[in-house]
């Protein structure tokens, strides 16, 4: 589902991010990203989610070259992605349903099967009584569920997390992880970077560790 | 993955459905950018307010020259025709011809100048008072100030008009002070070139207000945008209620201008009637016609959209190269 070839990231400012990496990710899989700080686990996210293009080598999604994709083309690519975010960027200004409505209005989707999709998300991260909330009144966990229903709304094959449990304790980590699976369950390739060792070590997945931009363990894959 | 075929009925069925989002997301954002701008009118009047008065210059002007043009053309058409008649025609002569032409339909008034009088005006605004006294007899012909039927109102009529008073035998030359009615023709031209200029440069102006508000909001909504981007929204999607924001600040502001000249032409009416009740006439001031408010109104959204567009296109190029 997801493959990167050889792939180099060099920022100007600080030197290479990424350094020859290569490794493939099936369909359907579920692994973890791991590694210090700065190792450059946001950054190959970021390939894949197009904010950012390699210096060298290719990245692949669903057998699509993106290095063939047009700039046009960006948005079409991002709608069969969910991405989480540590800070879960939520419109502060916008209900729950609305800040979980918007992959699907930008989709142009019609308002009534908005709203059945909007409450099945919701009800599957267990928030669909703060459906008329503002962000604002919720606690972290909470606003960092509203980021997975936005992530998982559009049923795209396949999710990013960027450190998603970053900010809340461990009880709440494990729910977040919980959530993870269920999605896993049902066949979607999930990608998730995280410093929550303890957590990930008693799950049964892929594991891979980057360190100063290199793939320094792999504990699956081909 | 392949993508499964799909029926001709399920693509048509899609297709409409996504005209539907389409129009949806159309109407959403012109509800919710208006909707912004009623969340602080104080702001949005202020750019209103700019973009009305920027506008409301090349519509006062053109106002002008229209009345202006009317009023040329009142003026020539009710012009007088002074006609001296050949010397040694004697004033009952003069009369009989002056209640004659008086029937014509082309004329409304023909009203004799006796010898004495003219002479009596002519010792007046001349300041030759003590040499005509020189004279032993009065050297003045006749004269008939005629003046033409409202209907004549082209200056080839005009024209037809006098060279017919000039072939009947009793009259010598005519005279018709066309000059100051030229002169003002001359004026309107210019005036009328000085609007292009001015209308140009107000819209430049136009585009730089709607633009300057539209880089704030686009600033403001900073985050909004970047998480739009992340979520698969395309350029135009982003753009749309940007553009919409625009198009209500040119409307509104057209609107806005519209009014003004409305409310200045109507304190222009009063001091135009006194004015013209001392000719012993009536002049309406013309205020903008129909296609003219179309014009400063769908001017005005226009040029909103417009330079919300430029500023759009300008901040999200820097935005993406900043990311």
């Amino acid at each position: 589902m997801i493959r990167f070839e050889r792939v180099w990231k060099r920022f100007p400012e600080r030197g290479d991010a990424l350094k020859d990496l290569s490794f493939e990710l099936a369909s359907g899989e579920m692994a973890f990203l791991t590694g210090h700080s700065g190792a450059g686990k946001s950054t190959l996210l970021r390939l894949i989610g197009l904010m950012e293009r390699p210096s060298r080598g290719q990245v692949l999604v669903n057998r699509m070259n993106l290095s063939d994709l047009p700039p046009r083309k960006i948005p079409h690519h991002r709608r069969q992605l969910g991405m989480i975010f540590q800070d879960h960027h939520l419109l502060p200004n916008r209900t729950v349903f609305e800040n979980v409505a918007l992959p699907l209005v930008v989709a142009g989707m019609t308002r009534k099967e908005i709203g059945k999709r909007v409450r099945a998300a919701l009800d599957q991260v267990g928030l669909l009584r703060f459906e008329r909330a503002l962000p604002i009144t919720l606690s972290g966990g909470e606003k960092q569920r509203v980021g997975i229903a936005r992530a998982v709304v559009a049923r795209p094959p396949v999710i990013l997390a960027d450190e998603p449990t970053g900010n809340l304790d461990p009880e709440l980590s494990r729910e977040i992880f919980a959530l993870f699976e269920r999605f896993h369950d049902v066949g979607v390739t999930l990608l998730i970077a995280t410093h929550n060792i303890d957590i990930i070590e008693r799950m049964p997945y892929r594991v891979m560790r980057l360190h100063d931009g290199r793939l320094e363990a792999d504990s699956g894959g081909w | 993955m392949k993508k499964p075929l799909r029926s001709r009925a399920r693509q048509q069925r899609s297709l409409s459905v996504r005209l539907d989002a389409w129009l949806g997301h159309h109407r959403d954002s012109a509800l919710l950018t208006l909707q912004r701008l009623s969340k602080a009118p104080l702001a949005a009047a202020m750019t209103v307010a700019a973009m009305a008065v920027a506008l409301l210059l090349p519509a006062s002007l053109y106002v002008l020259t229209d009345n202006l043009k009317a009023l040329g053309g009142y003026w020539e058409g009710s012009a007088a025709i002074s006609v001296f008649l050949q010397p040694g025609i004697e004033e009952t002569t003069a009369a009989d011809l002056a209640t004659q032409w008086q029937a014509r339909s082309d004329i409304t008034r023909a009203q004799v100048v006796s010898r004495a009088q003219g002479l009596k005006e002519f010792r007046e605004y001349s300041g030759l008072g003590v040499a005509l006294d020189q004279l032993t007899e009065n050297p003045l012909p006749v004269v008939i100030a005629v003046n033409p039927a409202p209907q004549i109102i082209s200056e080839t009529q005009l024209t037809h008009l006098i060279t017919g008073l000039e072939q009947i035998t009793e009259v010598d030359f005519t005279r018709l002070d066309t000059e100051w009615a030229r002169r003002l023709q001359a004026l309107v031209k210019l005036l009328e070139r000085a609007l292009w200029l001015l209308s140009l440069a107000l819209a430049a102006g136009v585009l730089l207000v709607v633009g300057n508000t539209i880089r704030l909001e686009i600033e403001n909504q900073r985050d909004e945008i970047e998480v739009m981007h992340l979520v698969g929204a395309t350029t135009g999607f982003i753009r749309r209620p940007f553009l919409y924001s625009g198009a209500w600040y040119g409307l509104l502001s057209g609107v806005a201008a519209w009014a003004m000249v409305w409310l200045a032409v109507v304190l222009m009416q009063i001091p135009a009637d006194r004015l013209a009740e001392s000719y012993q006439s009536v002049f309406h001031v013309r205020a903008l016609g129909p296609l003219a408010s179309v014009l400063l109104i769908g001017g005005g959204a226009a040029l909103g959209i417009l330079g919300s567009w430029i500023a759009v296109e300008h901040h999200l190029g820097t935005m993406r190269a900043r990311r």
